[in-house]
């Protein structure tokens, strides 16, 4: 298995591309296996196992004050294609995404992405993501459909997010909501990381974003 | 999820795993569907971890299917992880999909349609896209964005919806949501960047949401978006400079501006002349992207260097003055950003700073760690010196100092390069080949250093071209002797085999011109010297492992040792010893081999002598290498050579370089070569400017030449100043190295040497060059369609017809698709044709839609109200031209139905007719025969909701008649009523469609009906009916057949049809748009035309032919039918003379 191959925690969402757009997201950590991963279009387990080993080698040995877009390598669909990643902590959130997406606007994404995982779950730690793929999945198809950017303004997905648990809640009365992991584990320290805060308006500040609008 | 969790802390994680798998087996076999649910979840954690979930797919339909929305979303999320197009399942979806789309939960529908995006098929896309169009317009602002998103998806998997579904896409355009809007701006721009021209009438619409759009995100996917239709445009970038200019002064973001940036720059490549104030954006761009590389971030260095290697390639002059800039980022830890600067380097050099910039790679090449980056930078080098025929090289010798300081790179991959380059320069630049030499025949001294160190790395190969240059142009060489020696020390046989090749072929040359030399001047002992020494060292050559070298080697020798006995008789060997290699070389340009025209009457398949015989004439020239080598030497030892002799193998000689590896690549077939081939005489001669004086001891300092250069620069502008002192001109001061960037002009700068390049040789009549074919496999190009022509009828969306229709049509489930599939292959064709012939139109369509729209910029400062205004009336129009008014969505339709029309447009026409309307609603039909079923017709009625109320629970009925009557589900009686399978929001339109069935179709049938519904609004809901008539014309019963004239001939002669004909008079239509009518009202195909005369042919449902031969006289119009029913054809051409009448 991959984990033991890298001796990694790979976390690996990728969303389905518009047959391109977003080809891939993936998140992973620094030591680890992978906490969550989206594919957009068909591809055997094999290549997706070495896409992620790949990513993971490629993005793993960057060092910290450097570009965060990798050229895309032929197995992520060539030269239209990029790896475009943020580092958090523990954990890397790289999206592949084709020429069509603005870069700088992708960066951002991930951003949103964050930050919105840190509302839903109210300081998101790495265990949250690994107890609740499936949330970590139904936050990331607010924003991500098939690979296409759908939503970027946070209240908007955080309420949308808040009335489906609602009504999650609603269907089952006492069964939902496991128990968070309350244990102390490192936080993702979010603070730490808003590089990108000169990026001007369309990059969102931590901890008070702008709406996209 | 519970149980997975740990499986982060199990260490037997696979013995874990399966344990689990076996679980979630058991769980899965429960029939508590929470526990499905769980065990489904439990699965797509695996998924993620890698485990094939695939068996498990049934399982998660079941739980997709489940009603509370908790466990439908873990199904969708599962199905979206792992469903594709192979799952098999998929197909069992469908309906589920359906119903959870139409579902009155918002969150149901939400997230079916996510689930959909990602394992959606072509079925799927085909079956549920009018669904998706319908929730385009849903109230909710979520669903609608989901809906417009996804349409994406259907498009890509089901190209045939694109059209029907467009003019409602671009109504989302203006969505007073910003999400819908943004949606539908994501998708249309996705769809316009694969295939942009069809996208060119959204120009203005987009120009519009450009200027007021203030969300970030749409404006970055619009301005994308102008960007790539810029390229086909050139005046719509004409237009944008100005917002795009604004924009870039105005925002903040840098996201924004960069794609501001980065489209302004298209513009002004689309527009690379005639823009007066092009060079102030150009300024603008450069200025800004030089803020965003001089930032501290990273991210932004990156994207600044990469907007301005596009700039580069249209503006090199504005990009240059950044070049320290670009210079100092070589110096950056990130290496893609060094990479970037990199390239932008290639397009940056000109005559007067390759040497600085060149030294600056040096120094970089030095420092760089790692051998990737090393090895980027020394191709980079060797790319920059060689781009453009060497334009940019004014000293050649300083580049062959590069070259050899290149060479001492450790362990680099591209010693290849290095030798094709020194090649390349040696035989195409005369002038160099002195210095060349002196630099190579020290390679060759040297050659341990490099041997040595890098044997398993290229860098040997450089050899390789050391010793065919020393060889070749021994003439040049000054202690040849030494350089023999070199060629023959021992450590030679230790490298590979090839470049030893080169080695002992190119000590014949030596050897020779060392011989001539020696007898020229008398020196009889030293000539036997040299041979001797051959001699002694050739043989650890002939011991080689390596087949070429040992067979070279073997022959030299042979050679040599017969040279040696000549040379005791004291015979003078040297000129004929020399006439081997004699002749000259040019280089050939690598494409020739493919450029020379086939001659007329040649076969390349046909063999070109009889296969061998062994009569064989010892004069047939030789085919290898080996042989030619063999016979060459062998020949040579004969005493006496005439001259024909040697012409002859001065030709072998030809034919082995030709043959020669090195050559393979260049060289044109061999007998082109002798053709085209000028004498030597021919190649331009050099004259060398000796003013710098070119000794330089030991391995030459490339640096050398750089100050050199400069001295010699300053000293011709001293001289020029001096010729040219009226003319004005800026002051160089002594410190010309400072202003030398900024003043010095291109031109001042003469070579070092009058070098002339030879260019590389292409055969006379090379054909122009070969263009790439895009790849056919694009699956992008399914969805180029031109989205401008209206819609023709055919072209709606598979609806879900009501239960008979399925059950009877035919077994196939694919049934209603059928009677469409029949008529694709032709229409596409047809669309071929027509696009060809509209292409040319539209175009001019467009230009003068920017056009007005430029007037209007000048005449009005109200320009978006007035052209709105024009807009509409436009539209307007273009409504009263149709003949009728029809639905909003299906307004149009294809205005041939017959491909072999052609020549002239023709106006639009519909073939749906309107049914009833009264306030509330609109109905319009069509009715289509069945060729599946003799005794079927299909009647499509269109619903239009005219009103802004919700029009629910329609139902239509109609009263049967004994011939006709309405298929209704099994089980309910003739007066029920058939419910439409639909609701309409306010302003919306759907289709649905209704089975009859027909015991004759000789005669036109009428039907009464009544369509009921229930009027929804705020005040409440009243019920309401429509009552209509429904025609069923003769018409209706044909089914547009094609025909071919023979079995067209054939049936007219086999007698057995009735005739009957009609004339009608008063017409004043072309003959090309009158039979455009009839094919499309009536069902016929022309089967074959001849002026103002047509025979047309169609077919009933029930198996009638219907024969028209059509004729056009001056006002009138006479046709004549045939026909196997009598009735059936009058009727028919009652029907016709009606139509035609009202023309």
């Amino acid at each position: 298995m991959h984990a033991n191959h890298t001796d990694a925690r790979l976390c690996l969402l990728s969303s389905h591309a518009g047959y391109y757009t977003v080809l891939a997201e993936i998140a992973f950590k620094v030591h680890g296996p992978v906490l969550l991963r989206v594919f957009v279009h068909i591809m055997s387990e094999d290549t997706q196992q070495q896409i992620i080993r790949e990513t993971f080698h490629l993005v793993s040995k960057r060092d910290e004050n450097v570009c965060n877009f990798l050229e895309g390598g032929l197995l992520i669909g060539g030269s239209d294609n990029k790896l475009i990643y943020r580092h958090y902590a523990t954990l890397y959130f790289v999206f592949c995404v084709d020429s069509s997406e603005s870069e700088l606007g992708i960066l951002d994404l991930i951003q949103v992405f964050v930050e919105t995982l840190d509302k839903c779950f109210e300081n998101v730690c790495e265990l949250d993501l690994i107890f609740h793929v499936d949330k970590v999945h139904n936050i990331l198809a607010e924003m991500v459909m098939g690979g296409m950017v759908l939503e970027t303004n946070m209240n908007e997905i955080v309420t949308q997010i808040d009335a489906q648990n609602k009504l999650e809640k609603s269907e089952a009365g006492l069964a939902g909501a496991p128990a968070r992991a309350v244990s102390a584990v490192k936080n993702m320290n979010l603070p730490e990381i808003p590089r990108n805060i000169n990026i001007g308006d369309i990059s969102i500040k931590v901890p008070n974003l702008p709406s996209f609008k | 999820v519970r149980t997975t969790r740990y499986i982060v802390i199990a260490k037997e994680r696979a013995k874990y795993i399966s344990q689990c798998i076996d679980e979630i087996k058991q769980e899965l076999k429960q029939d508590n569907i929470a526990v499905k649910a769980n065990a489904v979840c439990k699965l797509t954690y695996l998924q993620m971890l890698g485990y094939d979930i695939s068996w498990a797919a049934f399982n998660i339909i079941e739980v997709m299917s489940a009603s509370k929305f908790t466990f439908k979303r873990i199904g969708y999320l599962a199905a979206s992880q792992c469903f594709h197009e192979g799952t098999d399942v998929i197909m069992l979806t469908t309906n589920q999909i359906r119903k959870d789309l139409s579902s009155p939960n918002q969150y149901d529908t939400g997230v079916a349609l996510t689930g959909l995006s990602c394992f959606v098929t072509p079925d799927l896309a085909r079956d549920l896209a009018n669904d998706i169009m319908t929730l385009m317009s849903h109230t909710k602002p979520y669903i609608r964005k989901k809906a417009v998103l996804i349409m994406y998806k259907v498009f890509l998997k089901y190209p045939e919806s694109l059209r029907p579904a467009f003019p409602r896409l671009k109504e989302k355009l203006e969505d007073p949501d910003p999400g819908v809007q943004s949606a539908a701006v994501n998708v249309i721009c996705e769809l316009a960047r694969r295939n942009p021209k069809n996208y060119l009438s959204l120009a203005p619409l987009f120009f519009k949401l450009m200027t007021s759009s203030t969300n970030n995100w749409v404006l970055i996917k619009i301005i994308k978006l102008f960007g790539a239709l810029t390229p086909l445009e050139p005046r719509l970038g004409k237009k944008l400079i100005e917002p795009l200019t604004n924009l870039i002064h105005s925002t903040s973001a840098m996201s924004l501006l960069y794609e501001c940036v980065n489209t302004v720059i298209a513009v002004l490549i689309s527009l690379s002349s005639g823009m007066p104030n092009h060079s102030a954006s150009i300024q603008l761009c450069v200025q800004k992207l030089r803020i965003l590389i001089e930032d501290s971030d990273q991210n932004l260095k990156y994207l600044g260097l990469l907007a301005m290697s596009k700039i580069l390639k249209t503006h090199p002059k504005s990009v240059q003055s950044h070049k320290d800039l670009i210079l100092q980022c070589l110096d950056d830890k990130d290496e893609s950003i060094r990479l970037r600067a990199l390239d932008l380097l290639y397009g940056m050099v000109s005559k007067k700073n390759l040497m600085e910039i060149v030294k600056k790679l040096m120094i970089h090449v030095d420092k760089a760690e790692g051998t990737t980056y090393r090895d980027e930078l020394l191709t980079k080098i060797i790319d920059i010196c060689s781009q453009s025929n060497y334009q940019y090289i004014t000293n050649f010798e300083w580049y062959i100092s590069i070259l050899v300081e290149l060479t001492r790179l450790e362990g680099t991959r591209h010693g290849h390069l290095i030798a094709a380059q020194m090649l390349d320069v040696a035989i195409r630049v005369k002038a160099i080949r002195k210095f060349a030499v002196s630099q190579m025949a020290m390679l060759l001294d040297n050659a341990h250093l490099i041997a040595s160190n890098t044997q398993r790395n290229g860098i040997c190969e450089v050899l390789y071209a050391a010793a065919w240059i020393c060889g070749e142009f021994s003439e040049h060489l000054e202690e040849a002797n030494q350089t023999l020696e070199a060629m023959l020390r021992p450590k030679v046989t230790t490298l590979p085999g090839h470049i030893q090749a080169v080695y002992v072929q190119n000590m014949v040359k030596l050897y020779a011109s060392i011989l001539q030399q020696k007898e020229r001047s008398g020196e009889k002992e030293g000539a036997q010297e040299i041979t001797q020494l051959m001699i002694e060292r050739l043989p650890q050559f002939v011991q080689s492992a390596d087949l070429e070298v040992q067979e070279r080697a073997s022959c030299v020798l042979q050679l040599i040792k017969y040279i040696q006995k000549l040379q005791i008789k004291e015979v003078p060997v040297a000129e004929e010893v020399i006439a081997l290699f004699a002749g000259e070389l040019n280089p050939v340009a690598p494409k020739a081999q493919k450029k020379v025209p086939v001659p007329e009457g040649l076969d390349l398949d046909a063999w070109i002598n009889e296969p061998p015989s062994d009569s064989e004439s010892e004069d047939e020239k030789p085919k290898t290498i080996f042989h030619d080598e063999e016979q060459r030497h062998s020949r040579h030892r004969q005493p006496e050579i005439d001259e024909e002799e040697l012409a002859r193998r001065r030709e072998a000689r030809k034919q082995e370089q030709a043959n020669n590896p090195f050559y393979i690549k260049s060289s044109p077939s061999p007998q082109k070569r002798y053709q085209d081939t000028p004498g030597v005489e021919h190649i331009p001669v050099v004259q060398i400017d000796l003013s710098v004086p070119l000794k330089v001891p030991g391995m030459p300092m490339s640096d050398q030449y750089v100050k050199l250069e400069e001295e010699r620069r300053h000293k011709q502008k001293l001289e020029k100043d001096k010729k040219k002192k009226k003319q004005k001109k800026e002051k160089r001061g002594k410190h010309h190295r400072h202003n030398s960037l900024h003043t010095e002009s291109e031109e001042d700068i003469a070579p070092a040497h009058h070098v002339d390049i030879i260019t590389e040789e292409m055969p006379e009549n090379a054909l122009p060059s070969d263009e790439d074919d895009k790849d056919p496999n694009d699956p992008y190009k399914a969805l180029d369609i031109d989205l401008d022509k209206p819609l023709a009828d055919s072209e709606k969306l598979p609806v879900q017809r009501h239960r008979n229709v399925e059950t009877l049509k035919s077994p196939d489930s694919e049934a209603p698709l059928v009677e469409k599939k029949s008529k694709k292959p032709k229409k596409k064709e047809k669309k071929h044709k027509e696009k060809e012939r509209e292409k040319g139109k539209k175009k001019e369509k467009e230009k003068k839609v920017v056009e007005e729209e430029e007037e209007k910029k000048k005449s009005s400062k109200h320009k978006k109200k007035k052209h709105k205004k024009e807009k509409d009336e436009k539209s307007k129009d273009k409504k009263k031209s149709k003949k009728k008014s029809h639905h909003s969505e299906e307004e149009t339709t294809e205005s041939v139905q017959n491909g072999t029309l052609d020549d002239e447009p023709l106006p639009p026409m519909s073939s749906y007719r309107l049914l009833a309307e009264n306030p509330y609603i609109k109905m319009t039909y069509d009715i289509q025969g069945n060729l599946q079923n003799d005794s079927q017709v299909t009647v499509s009625v269109i619903f239009e909701n005219k009103s802004t109320s919700f029009l629910k629970s329609m139902e239509l009925n109609v009263l049967d008649s004994l011939n006709t009557k309405m298929l209704r589900p099994e089980g309910s009686s003739v007066h029920d009523g058939i419910p439409v399978p639909f609701q309409l929001p306010p302003g919306i339109s759907n289709e649905a469609q209704f089975v009859f069935t027909l015991q004759s179709i000789v005669m036109a049938q009428k039907l009464k009906g009544t369509l009921s519904f229930i009027v929804k609004n705020d005040e409440g809901s009243t019920h309401e009916k429509l009552d209509f008539k429904l025609h069923f014309s003769c018409a209706s019963y044909l089914i547009t057949t094609p025909c071919y004239s023979d079995a067209f001939a054939k049936l007219l002669e086999s007698g057995d049809l009735h005739m009957s004909s009609i004339k009608v008079d008063g017409i004043s239509i072309s003959f090309q748009h009158l039979l455009a009518k009839i094919c499309f009202h009536h069902h016929f195909s022309v089967v074959e035309r001849v002026d103002s005369c047509a025979s047309m042919y169609s077919r009933s449902i029930q198996g009638h032919h219907v024969c028209l031969l059509v004729k056009k006289g001056e006002n009138s119009v006479s046709i004549d039918g045939k026909c196997n029913d009598s009735t059936l054809l009058s009727n028919l051409l009652d029907e016709m003379k009606e139509t035609l009448s009202k023309c």
